[in-house]
């Protein structure tokens, strides 16, 4: 015999299901008053450092079809690479920048967008840097574990190049469903894949 | 001192495509999750203190009441400990939750089920967990509802739970079911779960020593997320 472990186990997911923003987006959900306003429908909240950005696309199943109930959330360091969180121990984050977005997919066209800035770079657990990039975690109706994956920008290739994560992709074909579509103006565009050939490279982190 | 947090056992988790919940099968993805340890990325995330939040949000009797107006059904309080899978508190996570009315209605515009509107009942509610990781909120028993997936498909009576704790990698969403409800076993959407020991550790147990006597009857729902790796030595894979 041998002394147990006696750890836990994380508590099991269970899918967002279709009402999720009764939850998580209430005013979204027309339902006012309980909340002033909901959670991560503004990352800039000053006059914040960087270049602004604006982020929108589509989470769209293996038919084809742009989910029209699914709830994206962002996370992503300021235009430094800092985050602004308390297990930030490298500095001090841009005190007008949240790095935290959450947004509902339009119920008609299933399109959602963050008004963000720019990430800094921020380094990997070897030291070497990460290309820019924000991360999204994705839940909806039939997704029955949060989705993380990331998107990358189209024009920082050199820096993806080097990106550890991205040079880990074995298929080295998927690694274009993690960049963003440049459409100027600081307007990138990211549709997720849930299924399909070109599905989204999604991480187990 | 390395932070990364333990891998997700995803034997554990619901698998991606789960057929006899059938919006799963599209919706799914196919390819395997492409794995690495935590970065700063996913050790860091967003902090939200407790001066966001308004009095009565942690109170869905009350917070979308008008008037002197209560919402019907049967009085619970909800409680129980966010920790993590060292047993450690998890101070200051943010707990969201929505349910249905007490007659198994959602108040939202895609909503279709013949049963009423309460209308002093929003169905959200949050609050912020405390220096041990202890929360609780007050509200009322949600009704079991039919839902289209096979021909007669219910599902039992449940409250969904969104939960930060302090790194974007234990983010989570899962649903509380209620100890003694037999729908939970005909219900393909708890049945994603894969083992019966991960399905029970999702059902409060009613709990009579938090029970407010002549007022509501309490629940208990302790939440784990995952654990963070806390040690002095280095340990980094080769190549990673």
């Amino acid at each position: 015999m041998v002394q147990p472990l006696s750890y836990l186990k994380e508590s099991p997911s269970q899918t967002a299901g279709p009402y999720v923003h009764i939850g998580c987006t209430p005013n979204f959900a027309e339902i006012e008053g309980v909340y002033p306003q909901d959670l991560g429908h503004e990352m800039i909240t000053g006059n914040v450092q960087g270049q602004r950005i604006r982020i929108t696309g589509r989470v769209i199943d293996g038919t084809g079809t742009p989910l029209r109930d699914a709830l994206v959330e962002i996370w992503q360091p300021d235009a430094a690479g800092l985050f602004n969180s308390p297990a930030e121990t490298r500095g001090t984050a841009d005190p007008n920048f949240t790095g935290w977005g959450r947004c509902a997919s339009d119920m008609t066209t299933g399109e959602f967008a963050f008004d963000t800035v720019k990430p800094g770079a921020v380094p990997f657990v070897d030291g070497r840097m990460q290309a820019p990039h924000v991360t999204l975690w994705i839940v909806a109706r039939g997704i029955n574990l949060g989705l993380h994956t990331r998107m990358y920008f189209p024009d920082e290739a050199d820096a993806n190049a080097a990106d550890p994560i991205l040079s880990r992709i074995e298929h080295q074909a998927r690694v274009k469903t993690l960049i963003g579509a440049d459409k100027g103006d600081g307007h990138y565009h990211f549709d997720i894949r849930l299924q399909g050939h070109n599905e989204t490279v999604f991480f187990d982190i | 001192m390395t932070n990364g947090y333990v891998n997700r056992d995803r034997r554990w988790h619901p698998p991606s495509i789960t057929p006899d919940y059938k919006t799963s099968v599209a919706r799914g993805p196919r390819h395997a999750p492409l794995s690495f340890p935590t970065t700063l990325v996913e050790e860091t995330g967003p902090v939200f203190g407790h001066d966001m939040l308004g009095e009565r949000d942690n109170d869905l009797i009350l917070n979308f009441a008008s008037g002197d107006g209560m919402a019907i059904g049967p009085r619970i309080i909800v409680h129980g400990q966010v920790r993590d899978e060292f047993g450690r508190g998890v101070p200051g996570a943010l707990i969201e939750v929505w349910q249905a009315n007490a007659g198994g209605r959602y108040r939202h515009k895609k909503e279709s089920y013949l049963a009423p509107l309460d209308p002093n009942f929003g169905g959200c509610g949050r609050c912020i967990s405390d220096e041990q990781g202890f929360y609780e909120f007050r509200t009322i028993m949600p009704g079991p509802y039919p839902w289209p997936n096979t021909m007669n498909d219910w599902r039992p009576a449940h409250i969904h739970f969104s939960i930060f704790g302090h790194g974007f990698a234990q983010r989570l969403i899962t649903q509380m079911y209620f100890e003694g409800d037999p729908l939970i076993w005909h219900c393909p959407i708890v049945d994603t779960i894969p083992t019966r020991e991960g399905i029970e550790s999702l059902v409060a147990a009613l709990d009579m020593a938090r029970t407010v006597p002549m007022d509501a009857r309490a629940y208990k729902f302790d939440i784990t997320l995952r654990g963070r790796r806390q040690t002095m030595f280095e340990n980094r894979m080769e190549g990673l």
